[in-house]
This record gives structure tokens, C-alpha cells and sequence, in this order.
């Protein structure tokens, strides 16, 4: 595999332009440009979790060593999934080319590309299924828009099909919903039919499917990474504190998206949540089995996900918790909202979630028995049950990225900020086009977060990264707080390289250095193990 | 090209309704067969359409959720960006299909030295969209005047406050004109965006001109090359009371009209027209936000091959057991 190369620096990036090329896009050829495509999978990921096709290929070879009949595997493959899915079929038919959704994809705005124009991401597709499936299109050929599948019409797909991160802000302003994430999922499972994942989905599915997480953090990893947390926080703190793994008769399994677990700014949240736990002597358990929340397979096929997301409600089952919180992540919330109880329900053994604290039913999660961390802390503040010092945040002027997933594929939008205004003092919302449901990606989503995809991961979170300078230059923003840990994987490196003063955490490390536990001794330092504001003195000298 | 290509075919279209009625003086052809043809294909075509669509179900909830789900009870909810129940989704599509709520929510992104992205407010499009399909709609109705005996009185109230500015003989009404502006701006946005350009196809115009053409071509009839309007609601009454004949003496103005319209509906059901029935259908806008509240099942749900927990602790006992963590096989 060749180097990834560096991005072309931010002044040279930004100088896009807009205008399409003169030729139709269909007689435009695609090019692989270094730095704006992931590498294909290495066989030994298909190969652990069964997968066609295994080999070892690049999107750059002339030949993908695909099999004989790839092309009617792609077109069976989509004319099964016109019968399995309803938005897909429909989305293929009714889209009338309005261009309401170009300028909202984050990947067309800091690409140019036309080709990232929802639009037409999505006529890439349709244009085959009119050539196969519609009438038109066996007729009429090229005038009704169709053209035939071939190997560089694939090739087509696959760049720019993993240049979409599924992040739905196309369809809140579609006037029929279109959601090129369906289309999207649908081409990455016929891909996947031919062994063509990306080595950056595919290791994490492997890992995922056999050691229970994404990082492939083995059962000791898992306790002794959180062990070296535990000492930090005892030092900030003073509190020793000790979780359990894997125990039966537990109230609660605790799920995390196993980012949390390995590399900062996602270990400072992960303390954050034992802080918490520990502050309100919850009856709860870690799993190394069920050690991941997050679940890569959802960007592979909705069957390679289903068997991903399996092992929580058998893990709640086997341990015999009642229910089951879930900590901050943007897409394993998508799955867990919209897809697990439909995939691995109904998780009857389960009861309906009760917080043990406040009394709380969060009657939103009844059926699926799963309570998202923001939701829960939320609750907590609202009724007192929290002692909170948010000056220990005074250092920090915050701002907020709602992440894809949990905005436009569920809805949490108050739970988070209610709990920032109470731990922190300065708090500033980003551009108002730019939050909430219109939210724009970090540009890394569905596993585009690669190191050689770097140069495309800049260009799909400039919007984000010019919300965040926006308030960074009309407030002094200096941290974006978010619910996701591929955010606050990613969102890092895209500071660095957009807004270079502007840090990133999780909405529970603020927490944490807000809360004051019982017994502990007079911080000195925030979970970062920097000094708090009017501890720095001692430093100076 | 798209355009030029799609001009041509309704200029076609005109030519061969001038000829075979004025040249051939195939009356019957296009006063009675072509127009019952054309019915018949439209109905058919958007019922059969529809039960293709239904036929595919829905095997995941996933509701483009655009505001704050329903959790805790003090946390204010959106009840119709992001409805918990059947009310509020019946709510939200009804802003979607009679006011297009999404469009109006279209924001135009520029990008400024700095560099900086602004998105400004941009409703040009949901205007002239809305424009263009209530128009449509009231002359719809309005034409109802010509298929009924004794015409409703709704239908004559809504003529009547279509033509209320009264200006000329006959009134003039507003939601021809209005109709044919709008779907001219539709029509210019396509030309004059370089993206829009860009992704129109010639079944993007073809619409357009026909819809160009019918209201053209009604116009001039009603207010330029006027013609006996007893004689065409003759014909219209007797196409819907299933009894047709066609008077003579209708100008042929009126019989471009009547195939021009007849080629929309037969086309209707094979093209994007059929967004008419498919936002009704759409899975983003048409479900609740509840599936943690309400299991969605999933008609095809089938079992997968999973990584028990059993070969789990097999593959990894010794080093759960030397840290600490409990199994179930010592």
C-alpha cells in the first residue's frame, strides 16, 4: 500500500470551484486522486467473518480481480433490494432532479465535485437501474438518462460512493425525503457482494465480529485500559474507584462505543462515565464481550451490522441486567434507535428502564430497553441529583457539534446542551444552519476516517470546521463538545488542520470535571490533567 | 441538448394533432380514442405503480427525524419535525404535500473569501414550486366545469374568484397565468443554474414543455382564438358520461390542447411526475419517531451467522481469568 499523502495545505484547499465540467457526467471518467479514497480490504477481513470474494487488490489496479459474473451479481443485487426495500425503490423512481439538495452535502461544498452533488451521487445509481429496470431506459437508452453497468461505471460507484458518510442532510431538505444514505447502503451491499469494502471498515467488522469491538481490544486490554483511567482519576480526585466486567445480576449493562476506551480525547468521556457511575453507586457492569456500541458493519450490510449488534441484547440477556444504558456515539445511536430491537428484538427478558436514582421511566425506550447517557444524565441534573462546580470548566468556552446520527436518525438535541449549560459557564451555539437538524458531518462518517483518506476528510468537514472558526473568532470558542466518538476521533485532526486552537471532548468529560464526588479532594487539574482556572500559579513560577 | 430534444418532441407533438385533425380530419381519433387511451394509461399506470411500490415494504423505521425526539417529559419535543405519533405524522405530511415544508427550508450556500460559508435564505424554488402545483391544481378544478352537468357550485365559486380582478372579456384568470409563470421560472432555473443544468435530463424538460404548451395553447383559446365553447363541453360532457361524440365545427386549437394533455397523462405514470404519489409513500417523512417506543418488525428478518459468546470466552478464557473477569467455563 502506497504512503498516504499529505492534504494540499488550507488556503490551497479552499479554493473550490463550483462550476461543472463542460462534458455530461456520464463521459466524465472517474480518477482516484491520492488522499480522497480509502484502501480495499485486505482478504483477511472477508475471510473472518465470511465474506466473497477475499484478495488482495487496490482501487487503483486496472484489474479488482473481481469474479466472472460480477455484473450480474450487481444487477441480481439490486433487483433484490428494490424488492426489500421500499425507500430504495422509491428513491430510484420519484427524484425529479430539483437540485435542492447539491449545495447541502458537506462533501460537495468542499469538493466542487458535481459528482458529490446528492443528485447526482444518487443518478450514478439510477442511471443503471433505468437501463435494467425501467422501460425508458431498455427503450430509449442514454435519452431516458440510462446507461449500461460497466467495470468503470463501477469503479464510478465506489469512489464516490464512499465519499458519502450516510449523514441524511440531503434528505431533511429533499421535498420527497430522499435519503442517499439508502442508496448509499445499498451500493456499499453490492460491493460488498464482490469482496470490495475498504480495509478501514473491513478491520474494524473482523475485529468487531470475533474480540467485540471495532479496536479489537482483547478482554485484559479492555480492564486494563480502563485501569490506567482509574488511576488518573484517582489522582485528579483522590476516589479509587472500581468498576466490574461481565457480571452477572448487574441492574445494567453499559455499552460504549469502544473508541471511548482507547486514545484521548474519547478516554477523558470514558471517565467522565465511571466518575458519574461511580458518584451515584450505580448497580451496573462493563462487557468485553459486548464492548462495542458503534457497529461498522452498518456501513458494510445491513446483515454484516445485524450480526455485529447481536451480541448486546445476548450479552443483557446472559449477564440478566434489566436494561441497558448506552454511552455518547453518533451512529451506533442510529442502530440502536432505528435498527436493533427491529434486527435482534423483541428483548422481552428485559424491563421496561427505570432510573434507579430518580425513578425515572424513560418511557421513549420501552420496547428497545436501551437509554441513551444523555438522556440519563439529563434526568439526573433535572432533579438535583448531581453536585456540580461548572467554574471548573471556566477555562473552557464551548460549543456544541450535534452529530449526524443523533439529530437526523433519532433526535437528541436538548439532552446534551441542558447538560453543557450546567457544567460549563460559557456556552455558544455555531450558525443556526449549521446545528441541530442541519447539522454538518465531521466528514469522516461510515468509516471514511482513514489516514489515507485525508485530503477528501478536510474537504467533507470544511463546513463544520468553518461553523466552529465562526465562533471561535465572535467568541473564543476553544472546545467542541459533541456525543460521538468518531467525532471526537476525527474532529480532532480536523481542528488541528482547520481552526488549530479549538480543542475537542465528549459531552461527559465536561461532566466530569464538573462533578463534585463524594469525598474527593480539592482538584488541582481537569480530567486532561491540566490545571483548573486559578490553579495555574504554581505552574508559572 | 435535454432541452432542445424535449422542445422538439412537444413541437412534434403539436404538429401531429394540427395534422391529423386539420390535415386528416381524425375527429374521432383525437376527440374520443386518444383521450380515453390516455386516461386508461394514467389510471392504470399510477395504480399499478403505487402496488409495485407497496409491494416492496418498509423493513426498517427511519424516519428523517428534523427536530427533538420525544424523551423526558419536561424536555420540550417537536411534534411535527419529529412526531412520537400517528397525529404528528399526519401533521408533518400534511405540511409536506400542501405547503412542501422541506423546500422551505432551501438555504443557498456561497463561499466567501476568508474563507467563509454563508447560507442565506433561499425560497425562490418553494415558491414558484408551490406556485406551479396549486395553479395546476385550481385549473384542474376549474376545468371540471367541462366534465360535469350541472356544474358543481364550488367549481363555479372557485371560477369565479379565480377571475375576481375582472379584467377583459372573458375574465381573465389568475392561476393560468400564474401556472404558466411559474413553470417558465421552473423551466429558466433548469437553463440557468450551471448545477441544475448539469443534472437535467430531457425527461426533466419534457414535462415542462408539455405543461408549456397545454397552458398556452389554453389561453389562447380562451382569450386569442376563441371556439365555441358549447360545442367542446358537448364533447368533454360526453367523454365523462361515457357516451362521446364529437360536434364539428371546434377549432383545432382546442384538439392540440386535448393531446397535449392527453400525452401528459399517458406519460404521467412512467416518469418523475409520479413524485405525486411517492412522497405520500416516502419512509424518511412518513414514519414516527418511536421505534424505541414501538417495535418495527421487519417482514424478511432472517437469522445470521453471530459470534456466540461461548466461542468468545473459548478463544480468550485464560486472559479473562487472569484479569480477573468472571466466566462461565472455569
Amino acid at each position: 500500500m502506497a504512503k498516504p499523502t499529505k492534504p494540499p495545505k488550507p488556503e490551497e484547499l479552499v479554493k473550490i470551484d463550483y462550476n461543472p465540467p463542460e462534458k455530461p457526467w456520464m463521459e466524465v471518467p472517474v480518477e482516484f486522486k491520492p488522499g480522497t479514497f480509502c484502501y480495499g480490504t485486505r482478504p483477511k477481513y472477508l475471510e473472518e467473518v465470511g465474506l466473497p470474494n477475499p484478495r488482495e487488490w487496490s482501487p487503483t489496479d486496472d484489474d479488482w480481480k473481481l469474479p466472472s459474473d460480477w455484473k450480474d451479481t450487481v444487477i441480481n443485487g439490486i433487483g433484490e433490494r428494490l424488492k426489500k426495500y421500499r425507500s430504495f425503490q422509491l428513491f430510484m423512481d420519484i427524484c425529479v432532479r430539483c437540485g435542492a439538495c447539491a449545495d447541502k452535502c458537506h462533501f460537495f461544498i468542499g469538493s466542487g465535485d458535481p459528482k458529490n452533488m446528492p443528485v447526482l451521487r444518487a443518478e450514478l445509481m439510477r442511471s443503471v437501474y433505468r437501463k435494467y429496470f425501467s422501460l425508458g431506459g431498455k427503450l430509449l437508452g442514454n435519452l431516458a438518462g440510462a446507461r449500461e453497468l460497466t467495470f468503470d461505471v463501477f469503479k464510478e460507484w465506489w469512489y464516490y460512493f464512499y465519499q458519502c458518510t450516510e449523514c441524511r442532510r440531503c434528505s431533511v431538505f429533499c421535498p420527497y425525503g430522499i435519503d442517499t444514505a439508502e442508496i448509499t447502503m445499498m451500493a456499499r451491499e453490492l460491493f460488498n457482494l464482490l469482496g470490495c469494502n475498504t480495509d478501514w471498515i473491513a478491520g474494524p467488522v473482523a475485529n468487531c465480529y470475533r474480540k467485540g469491538n471495532h479496536l479489537g481490544l482483547e478482554p485484559h486490554t479492555i480492564t486494563s485500559n480502563i485501569e490506567f483511567m482509574l488511576d488518573d482519576i484517582e489522582e485528579i480526585t483522590g476516589i479509587k474507584i472500581e468498576p466490574t466486567f461481565n457480571r452477572k445480576g448487574a441492574e445494567i449493562l453499559f455499552v460504549t462505543p469502544s473508541g471511548d476506551l482507547f486514545g484521548d480525547p474519547g478516554t477523558y468521556t470514558c471517565m467522565g462515565y465511571l466518575m458519574l457511575f461511580h458518584e451515584l453507586g450505580l448497580d451496573y457492569t462493563w462487557s468485553t464481550y459486548a464492548s462495542e456500541g458503534g457497529n461498522f458493519g452498518f456501513f458494510t450490510s445491513m446483515e454484516m451490522a445485524k450480526r455485529l449488534n447481536y451480541k448486546i441484547y445476548a450479552e443483557a440477556k446472559r449477564l440478566g441486567v434489566k436494561w441497558i444504558l448506552g454511552g455518547e456515539c453518533g451512529h451506533m445511536w442510529r442502530v440502536v434507535h432505528q435498527y436493533m430491537d427491529t434486527w435482534n428484538g423483541p428483548a422481552d427478558f428485559l424491563e421496561e428502564p427505570v432510573s434507579p436514582i430518580t425513578g425515572t421511566k424513560f418511557e421513549n425506550a420501552k420496547t428497545t430497553k436501551m437509554v441513551h447517557i444523555a438522556e440519563f444524565t439529563a434526568d439526573l441534573i433535572r432533579h438535583g441529583k448531581l453536585k456540580l462546580d461548572p467554574s471548573r470548566n471556566d477555562h473552557l468556552k464551548v460549543t456544541y457539534h450535534d452529530s449526524c446520527n443523533t439529530s437526523r436518525g433519532m433526535g437528541i438535541l436538548e439532552e446534551p446542551r441542558y447538560i453543557l449549560k450546567n457544567v460549563c459557564n460559557h456556552f455558544h451555539e455555531m450558525p443556526e444552519d449549521t446545528i441541530r437538524e442541519k447539522t454538518f458531518c465531521c466528514g469522516s462518517g461510515t468509516g471514511l476516517n482513514a489516514g489515507e483518506n485525508m485530503e477528501l476528510r478536510m474537504r467533507g468537514g470544511f463546513p463544520r470546521a468553518n461553523a466552529v472558526k465562526h465562533v471561535r473568532d465572535s467568541h473564543g470558542v476553544n472546545m467542541l463538545a459533541n456525543i460521538c466518538a468518531i467525532d471526537r476521533a476525527t474532529l480532532s485532526a480536523l481542528m488541528q488542520y482547520w481552526v488549530p486552537d479549538v480543542e475537542v471532548c465528549g459531552v461527559h468529560e465536561l461532566l466530569g470535571n464538573a462533578l463534585v464526588m463524594t469525598g474527593e479532594k480539592e482538584r488541582e487539574t481537569d480530567l486532561r490533567l491540566e490545571p483548573l482556572p486559578g490553579k495555574e500559579e504554581d505552574e508559572d513560577v | 441538448m435535454g432541452a432542445l430534444l424535449s422542445f422538439f418532441v412537444v413541437i412534434v407533438l403539436v404538429l401531429i394533432a394540427l395534422v391529423g385533425v386539420k390535415g386528416a380530419g381524425l375527429y374521432a381519433l383525437f376527440g374520443i380514442v386518444i383521450p380515453y387511451a390516455a386516461v386508461t394509461t394514467f389510471i392504470l399506470g399510477v395504480i399499478l405503480r403505487v402496488i409495485k411500490w407497496s409491494r416492496s415494504p418498509v423493513p426498517f423505521h427511519i424516519p428523517t427525524t428534523c427536530g427533538q425526539e420525544k424523551s423526558l417529559p419536561w424536555i420540550k419535543y417537536n411534534k411535527l419535525e419529529s412526531p412520537a405519533g400517528t397525529l404528528g405524522v399526519i401533521g408533518r405530511m400534511a405540511l409536506e404535500v400542501l405547503f412542501f415544508r422541506s423546500l422551505f427550508r432551501n438555504l443557498k450556500t456561497e463561499l466567501r473569501d476568508g474563507p467563509k460559508l454563508v447560507y442565506g435564505s433561499n425560497k425562490w424554488l418553494w415558491l414558484a414550486g408551490l406556485a406551479f402545483h396549486w395553479s395546476f391544481l385550481i385549473v384542474l378544478i376549474r376545468h371540471l366545469r367541462f366534465f360535469t352537468h350541472p356544474v358543481p357550485a364550488f367549481v363555479n365559486m372557485i371560477d369565479s374568484l379565480d377571475g375576481f380582478l375582472q379584467i377583459g372579456s372573458p375574465h381573465l384568470l389568475m392561476t393560468g397565468v400564474v401556472l404558466l409563470l411559474a413553470v417558465t421560472y421552473l423551466f429558466l432555473r433548469r437553463v440557468f443554474i450551471p448545477q441544475v443544468r448539469y443534472i437535467s435530463l430531457p425527461a426533466d424538460y419534457l414535462p415542462l414543455f408539455l405543461i408549456i404548451g397545454i397552458a398556452t395553447s389554453g389561453i389562447l383559446m380562451r382569450y386569442f382564438y376563441k371556439v365555441d365553447i358549447i360545442k367542446v363541453k358537448e364533447l368533454t360532457l360526453g367523454l365523462a358520461t361515457l357516451n362521446p361524440e364529437v360536434p364539428a365545427g371546434i377549432g383545432v386549437i382546442f384538439y392540440v390542447h386535448l393531446f397535449l394533455i392527453s400525452s401528459l397523462f399517458a406519460y404521467f405514470p412512467f416518469s418523475k411526475l409520479m413524485h405525486m404519489g411517492g412522497v405520500f409513500l416516502s419512509p424518511t417523512r412518513n414514519l414516527a419517531n418511536n421505534s424505541r417506543m414501538k417495535r418495527h418488525v421487519n417482514p424478511w428478518n432472517y437469522p445470521v451467522k453471530v459470534h456466540t459468546y461461548e466461542e468468545y470466552e473459548e478463544e480468550f478464557r485464560d486472559k479473562m481469568k487472569n484479569a480477573g473477569i468472571p466466566v462461565e467455563k472455569e
